[in-house]
């Protein structure tokens, strides 16, 4: 039930202010996580999230920080419901969210590749696109490692000013 | 609690969430309308639950043995990435098995509180590591499998498995091709390196046969469309085995299958003899303190 202390802004606004744990610079709505608000007849607000990566660790703490948000806006009853389906894309981070990446030093995905029908194709050496440095904007750089200190990201080094840096992967 | 339709929702809040077993850990299907579909036993659906949610956990364990063995930092990262992906692949496969059956078991009951000949995980995922190149040859073949499985069970008519599968599809896409590049840079490399990736391969394939020998509750459910009949993923899986091969300069191994018990192996619920070690470490935490939270 809604309380006398609710509402001015409404249910949307204030989930979509909540950020990612683990990439804060990112709200939830930039990464394409935040899937669904609504507001029910009975004040309830029913929140849609998508994991990136099936044992995404930080489920839990994006359904927590969602609840107090709401909560503290005067939302009281809050349900986070998580979907599977339509699996994450890369593609669902929105241009506002790429340009905060990139402004952090991680270079933001390209389009994620389509799935067609038949075998998945193999790839034998590291996808020829180019990722540009974060840092110094040079073409030049290699992937280091498909994963990273998260399941989204992977690790690539500049090869023109020598720094590392995370690339949020296509899928 | 409703839902508007199966998929919906896997999940509902819980201000009470702990990193532990046994209780208070989330139910990651809590709330899904867990119908099943019509003329499916839920038995047989719970059967082939654990077989394919099995398969992830025993993986998964063996990768993340390899914490702080890795040879180089990124591909300690890497294995670890893979192995907490199949994990979460495993916590799904495992819930579902535990709503069809209608016992309620958890997640948390199926993987620390089942005795090792209720496993039904396939023999190749529950070996021991062995050196890196074997562990890589293993993934290879582990995920080029499953890869071939989980795209076609993304149109199995049970919208749960479904979901399931198709977010591992993305997934897998990357461990099958981690596990192909280092073949081809072990086989393709040094004398020394392609020995190794040539032994680690030979030491695999006596259990890749049975990935794809149905057991009768995968052919009985496949004929319903809810299933993956293995033995229709052959040949998609020897031609991309033939492709990293010839990258890595290796030769496909000509190895007879090793033999179960009377033809039974893992889909019955038969193991090698380290299956009951590796069950042994798993379980062994939640086993002394199984009401244990923190």
């Amino acid at each position: 039930m809604v309380t006398a202390t609710a509402t001015t802004t409404d249910a949307r606004t204030v989930a979509e202010t909540v950020t990612d744990p683990e990439l804060p610079m990112l709200t939830l709505a930039d990464l394409g996580v935040l899937r669904d608000v609504s507001e029910e007849d009975d004040g309830r607000v029913i929140v849609t999230i998508t994991p990136t990566y099936t044992g995404c660790p930080a489920m839990d703490t994006m359904r927590d920080d969602l609840v107090h948000a709401l909560r503290d806006a005067g939302y009281d009853e809050v349900e986070v419901r998580t979907v599977l389906h339509p699996p994450w894309s890369s593609d669902w981070i929105t241009d506002d969210g790429k340009r905060k990446l990139a402004d952090a030093g991680i270079a933001p995905p390209s389009t994620a590749p389509h799935t067609t029908s038949g075998p998945i194709p193999l790839t034998l050496s590291a996808p020829v696109h180019v990722v540009r440095c974060p840092h110094c904007g040079a073409a030049d750089t290699e992937e280091t490692s498909r994963f990273s200190a998260t399941a989204c990201k992977s690790l690539r080094r500049c090869r023109i000013c020598a720094e590392p840096f995370e690339h949020v992967k296509e899928i | 609690m409703s839902f508007d339709n199966a998929y919906e929702a896997v999940s509902e809040a819980n201000d009470e969430a702990r990193w532990a077993f046994g209780t208070g850990f989330e139910d990651p299907l809590a709330g899904v309308d867990t119908t099943l579909p019509t003329g499916v036993d839920g038995e047989d659906l719970a059967a082939y639950c654990l077989m394919l949610g099995d398969d992830a956990l025993i993986a998964s364990h063996r990768l993340q043995e390899w914490c702080t063995h890795a040879p180089e930092l990124e591909d300690e990262v890497a294995l670890a990435n893979i192995g907490l992906d199949l994990l979460g692949q495993a916590r799904l496969l495992l819930t579902r098995a535990g709503k069809a059956e209608g016992s309620e078991r958890s997640e948390d009951a199926l993987a620390f509180f089942r005795d090792e000949h209720e496993f039904r995980n396939v023999r190749l995922t529950e070996i021991p590591n062995g050196d890196f190149a074997f562990s890589i040859a293993r993934l290879l073949v582990f995920a080029t499998w499953r890869l071939a499985l989980l795209q076609r069970l993304a149109d199995s008519k049970d919208p749960v498995l479904a979901a399931i599968a198709a977010k591992g599809v993305k997934e897998v896409t990357y461990h099958r091709d981690y596990a192909a590049q280092w073949t081809v840079r072990l086989g393709d490399g040094t004398d020394y390196s392609r020995k190794r990736m040539q032994t680690g391969l030979d030491a695999v394939w006596p259990l890749v046969d049975e990935l794809f020998a149905p057991h009768p509750i995968e052919r009985q459910l496949a004929d319903a469309g809810i299933a993956v009949d293995p033995a229709g993923l052959r040949a998609e899986f020897d031609d991309v085995l033939a492709q990293v091969c010839t990258a890595a300069t290796l030769t496909i191994p000509d190895a007879p299958p090793r033999a179960g018990v009377s033809g039974r192996t893992g889909r019955d619920g038969v193991h090698t003899e380290d299956m009951g070690f590796l069950i042994a470490e798993l379980q062994s935490v939640a086993r002394a303190h199984p009401e244990a939270t923190w």
